[in-house]
Order: C-alpha cells, then structure tokens, then sequence
C-alpha cells in the first residue's frame, strides 16, 4: 500500500489552474523529486498535501485515511513534515526552540525528550553552532536549513522538501544530498521540488514533472528526461 | 554520520543570584507587613497598584504572547464586577466568595465571545472585542436589580461582615474599614503573585513553548503540529477568569458600581496598554516597571487633569518609536538580566565542536 495517494486533486485560482487533475502515490520510504518552471504549481502541490489549501476536487490519502480535510496540524501528527520555500521561523525564538517546539508537539513527545533528538538533528544538518542564535538573525541559507531541520524534528513518515539547496555551493549541496540520503535510508519517504537537477537526480528514484498545473509525465529520471514532452519544457531553460 | 553524541542539557538559565532571590523575600515580607505599618492611603495606593498589575499581566499574556490584541478587556472587569455585586445583593453572599463565582462566571463568558471574537482576523478582532464589551455594558445597565444606568452600591455590612475581617479586626486592632481595606490589599497580593507565578509556569512549559511558536508564526507553528486555535483560547478563558477575578476584588474594594465605570476603556484596557507598552510587552518583567511607572505619573500628573492623558500619550509614543520592546527590554538587552529567564539554552556539543559555554545571553 502507498503512504501517500493524491487522487484527480485539482485547484483554481480564479481563472488560474494551478492543479489539475493530478493524481500520484508515493511509497512508504520512497523518494520522489518534482520538476517544472517556475510557476507551475509545485509549492502549491505541497500546500494541497500538506492542508494548506483545500482542493476544489479530489482526494488526499495519507496512510490509508483520506485527510481531504484534515487541517496542517493533523496531517503534521499523522506524519507529514514540509519546508516551506519561503522559509517561516519562528524568529523570536532560537534555533534550538524553533527545533523543540516541533520535537514536542508535532513528534507528540514531552520537551526533555525531544531535547536530545532536537540536538541531534542539529549536529546532522550543521546548525549546532547556532543553537542558541534567535532565528531571526539567521541568513536566507541558515534560513533554509532550519526549515529542513525543523521538519526531521517532526519525525516524519513523509518528508517535503521545498527548493531547499538554491544557492548552495557544490561541497554543501554534496553534504545536502547525503544528508537526505541518510534520511531516506531510515525509511523516510521525501518528496523534493527542486531545480538542482544533479542534487535531485542523485536521491530520488522517480521524478514528477509538472507544467501548468498538470502532471507531464512521472517515472525514471533518464528516460523522463529523454522524453520529447519533457524536452520541450527544458528546451533552453536547463539541459 | 552517525557521531555519537554526549548527553546535551537543556537548560533555562536562572541566573538570578542568591542577592536578588533574598531582596525578592524581603520585598515580599515587606508587602504582606505593610497593611500594619502603613496608613490607609498607602494600603488602598498598593491595592490599586496590584490589581492594575494583575490586568497588566492578563493583557500582555493575551497580546504579547497569544497575539490576541484585545481592546475589550473591560467586558470583563465590568462583567465580573457586576457578577460578583449580584451574587452579593441578590444572593446574599459573601463578597469574598462572591469574587470566586465572579471569575467562573467571567471565563463563562469568553466562550461565547470567543465564538464571535476569534472569526474576526487582526484589526478586526480588536474592533470585534470592543464591540462585545459595549453590548454587554448596554446589557447590564437594564439591569434594575443592580441599579440600571445609575449603578448602585454593596450593602455597608456586606463589607464590614467579610470572611476574615472580624479576624483580622481581632488580630491587630484595626477599625472595620482599615480591616476591610487590609483583606483585599492580601487578597490582590496573593492575586498578584499567583497571576505572575502561573504565566511563568506556563512559559515554561511545552505549552508555553507552543505559545511562543503560536506568537511568531501561526502558520509554521500549525505546520509543526501546534493546535494553535486551542490555545489561543485556552489563554483567553484563563485571562477571562483571572480579569473577571481582578474585576470583582477592585469593586469589593470600591463598592460602589455604575455600567460607565465598571466597562471603562480607558481605565480598565488604555492605561493597561500604556503600562505593557511602556514596560515591554512580551516578557513578565516588562507590566511589573510599566505598572509602577504608571502609577508615578498618575501621582505627580494627576492634577493637571487633560495635560495628564497627554503626557502620557507622549510617552507612550516615544517609547514605541526607540525602544519597542519597552523599559525593561532596553535595560534586559543592555544588561542581559532577565528576572523570570524562559529561554531553552543548549549546553554541551558534538566531539567534532569544541564544546563552548553557551553565549549567556
Ligand atoms: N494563494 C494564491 N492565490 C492566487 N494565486 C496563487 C496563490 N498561490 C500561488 N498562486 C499562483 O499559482 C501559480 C503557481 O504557484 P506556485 O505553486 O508557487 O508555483 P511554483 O512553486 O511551481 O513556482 C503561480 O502563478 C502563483 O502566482
Ligand atoms: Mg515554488
């Protein structure tokens, strides 16, 4: 059985198709990354799954319940973790809060014993030497990498991942993708939008490429990538 | 990578020094002494001085950390008072017990407002709890029983009779009225420190941590699992109940009651503001300064009658332009002193960082 299975999810904005008719699953510990130009609905497809946004039409299954309408917080609990791409700290707080608030209520553990999680995760996604810097101070990367960090501290069952390596230089995004390795590796299915090609190529085991709301084709990353449908997308923006 | 990890410790610095927690109990000694060694202008100045404390607290907890800016607080000062006067004058009881019933019936209350207020999103939900306040005043002042629109006072042995009066007119000699006066100063003291004491503890709980989340970013913290609407409920039912509590105690004091005084906005939610304001939203310390400067420029502008609002119009404007966090966050940033410390510092580190004490800031 999948872990998650959208199923015809459709949503307008206005006159604006920003989902239409998409339906896909992922498996338990599955990685899947997603490609498409920029405004083709990829963030938007994260806000569907995650409860941000209703769908006009369709179903969102998660573990076997349908959670169409079930709130962001819900979801978090039964196991869904996001990044938003624009990243939303909690700035007032530190980078180790940001972490504990996730590890207590979303991972549903009392505060003393997400504290060791919360700082392991920090040693694993190199933020322990701002632990205790108000995430306010940080810089869009730091930024980036707490909303990574603040996800795993959820504890998961699926993990979605927003644009996180833009920017990066080669060694950190070489460190990015054994990091989300390593978190697949323990069962973790991801979902990851990026534009990074090598970096998503490189963990996912199918990818999903959307344009203008639809779904263009979904399966291994080189055959996809030959595909004359998906060419003529890239043709002239990567490749 | 899997480095092995030593034990971490969390720790909420209370960096309060032995010094500082010896002047909090003699400052605390002093406060439950003084009914004995000082007049009765000073005792009634001290009640008024915690009671406000109290709306303060109650305020800043609302806004400053559940990020519900209510300008209808009064609703339940106003409510609370007038419960606790019916309870008195029509049902007989005693004014102490009264104040009790009084904050149950307040946090009662809430949930219907809440059902209203918390549609409302941002400036809405202020003007929407503004709104729930006068319709409750309009309300109340059809009620005959309790005088109407004119008001009415408490029966003069309702006071005199109180729970404890009679013991502490035994005690120390005092006359009924001093006795009256010297068991609400206790009563707003125990209120005080109780109201403080419970804020804390909640800041540093899971909930409290929850709360902060909540105040930062609503729509992150719901992403990581916070039933941020639950809470901010839960904080405004507390704050209902211990505002309605505040409200019955300062009008057992007062005794005498009009729907105009006991619904005011001006005294019971703009000097309120003013004093977090000015003190530091946001933090425990912050009301605490707010409240006793407050109290100073009451005393030396009082007597300027218009000039008086205007000052402290000023001030407030000024302290929102150059040091929004208040009083108490300029000297807590320039000092790094924090009374009533909340902040989760991790100390230790991974073998690959050379352990380094935590900033302490
Ligand atoms: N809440 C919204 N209301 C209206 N339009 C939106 C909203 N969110 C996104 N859009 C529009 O939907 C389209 C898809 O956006 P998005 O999902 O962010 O694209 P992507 O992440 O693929 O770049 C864009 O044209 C964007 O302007
Ligand atoms: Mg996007």
């Amino acid at each position: 059985m999948s872990l998650l299975e959208l199923e015809r999810i459709s949503k307008r904005f206005g006159a604006l198709t920003v989902a239409d008719e998409i339906s896909f699953s992922v498996g338990e510990g599955e990685a899947l990354g997603i490609i498409g130009p920029n405004g083709a609905g990829k963030s938007t497809l994260f806000n569907l799954i995650a409860g941000n946004i209703a769908p006009d039409s369709g179903t969102v299954r998660f573990g076997g319940m349908d959670v169409t309408r079930t709130p962001p917080m819900g979801r978090c609990l039964s196991g869904m973790g996001r990044t938003f791409q624009i990243p939303q700290p909690f700035e007032k707080l530190t980078v180790f809060e940001n972490l504990l608030v996730a590890g207590s209520f979303g991972a549903r553990r009392r505060e003393a014993e997400a504290c060791d999680r919360c700082a392991e995760i920090l040693v694993d996604t190199g933020l322990f030497d701002k632990a205790n810097v108000l995430a306010g101070g940080l810089t869009l990367l730091q930024r980036k990498r707490l909303e990574l960090a603040r996800a795993l501290a959820t504890e998961p069952r699926l993990l979605l991942l927003d644009e996180i390596a833009g920017g990066l230089t080669e060694a950190e995004c070489h460190q990015l993708v054994a990091t989300i390795s390593a978190i697949q590796q323990k069962g973790v299915a991801v979902i990851w939008i990026e534009h990074v090609l090598h970096a998503l190529t490189s963990v996912v085991e199918r990818l999903l490429v959307l344009n203008f709301g639809k779904v263009i084709g979904i399966g291994k990353p080189d055959e996809l990538m030959a595909s004359r449908a998906v060419q003529e997308i890239y043709l002239g923006i990567e490749l | 990578m899997s480095i092995a990890i030593p034990s971490f410790k969390v720790e909420t610095r209370s960096g309060t020094s032995s010094l500082a927690a010896l002047a909090a109990f003699a400052g605390l000694a002093l406060a439950i002494a003084a009914p004995l060694v000082v007049s009765r202008g000073v005792v009634q100045d001290l009640f008024f001085i915690l009671t406000t404390l109290v709306l303060a607290q109650n305020w800043n907890l609302l806004a400053g950390y559940a990020g519900l800016i209510s300008v209808g607080q009064q609703v339940f000062v106003g409510f609370g008072a007038y419960a606790m006067f019916g309870a008195v004058i029509l049902a007989g009881l005693d004014p102490i017990a009264a104040i009790l019933i009084a904050g149950a019936l307040s946090a009662l209350l809430a949930i219907p407002t809440a059902f209203f207020t918390f549609r409302l999103q941002g400036p809405y939900f202020a003007i929407g709890t503004w709104v729930v306040a006068e319709v409750v005043r309009l309300l109340l002042a059809q009620w005959k029983a309790l005088g109407g629109g004119t008001g009415t006072s408490l029966p003069r042995d309702a006071t005199r009779d109180m729970i404890g009066v009679d013991l502490i007119r035994d005690l120390f000699g005092m006359k009924a009225a001093a006795a009256s006066d010297a068991l609400t100063y206790w009563i707003a003291l125990l209120l005080a420190l109780a109201t403080i004491g419970f804020i804390y503890r909640l800041l540093r709980s899971k909930q409290g941590l929850g709360l902060a989340a909540v105040r930062d970013n609503e729509q992150a913290a719901r992403a990581v699992g916070v039933d941020a609407r639950r809470m901010k409920a839960l904080v405004y039912v507390a704050t209902a109940f211990v505002t309605g509590v505040a409200g019955a105690l300062i009008y057992v004091q007062k005794a005498r009651i009009s729907p105009d005084a006991a619904f005011s906005v001006t005294d019971w939610t703009a000097y309120v503001i003013f004093i977090v304001v000015i003190g530091g939203i946001g933090t425990i310390e912050g009301p605490i300064v707010g409240v006793v400067l407050f109290f100073l420029l009451q005393k030396l502008f009082a007597d300027f009658g218009s000039w008086y609002l205007l000052v402290l119009g000023v001030i407030g404007i000024l302290v929102m332009l150059f040091t929004p966090r208040g009083l108490w966050g300029l000297f807590s940033d320039r000092t790094g002193i924090q009374l009533f410390p909340v902040r989760r510092t991790l100390i230790g580190g991974p073998p690959a960082h050379t352990p380094k004490g935590g900033p302490n800031g």
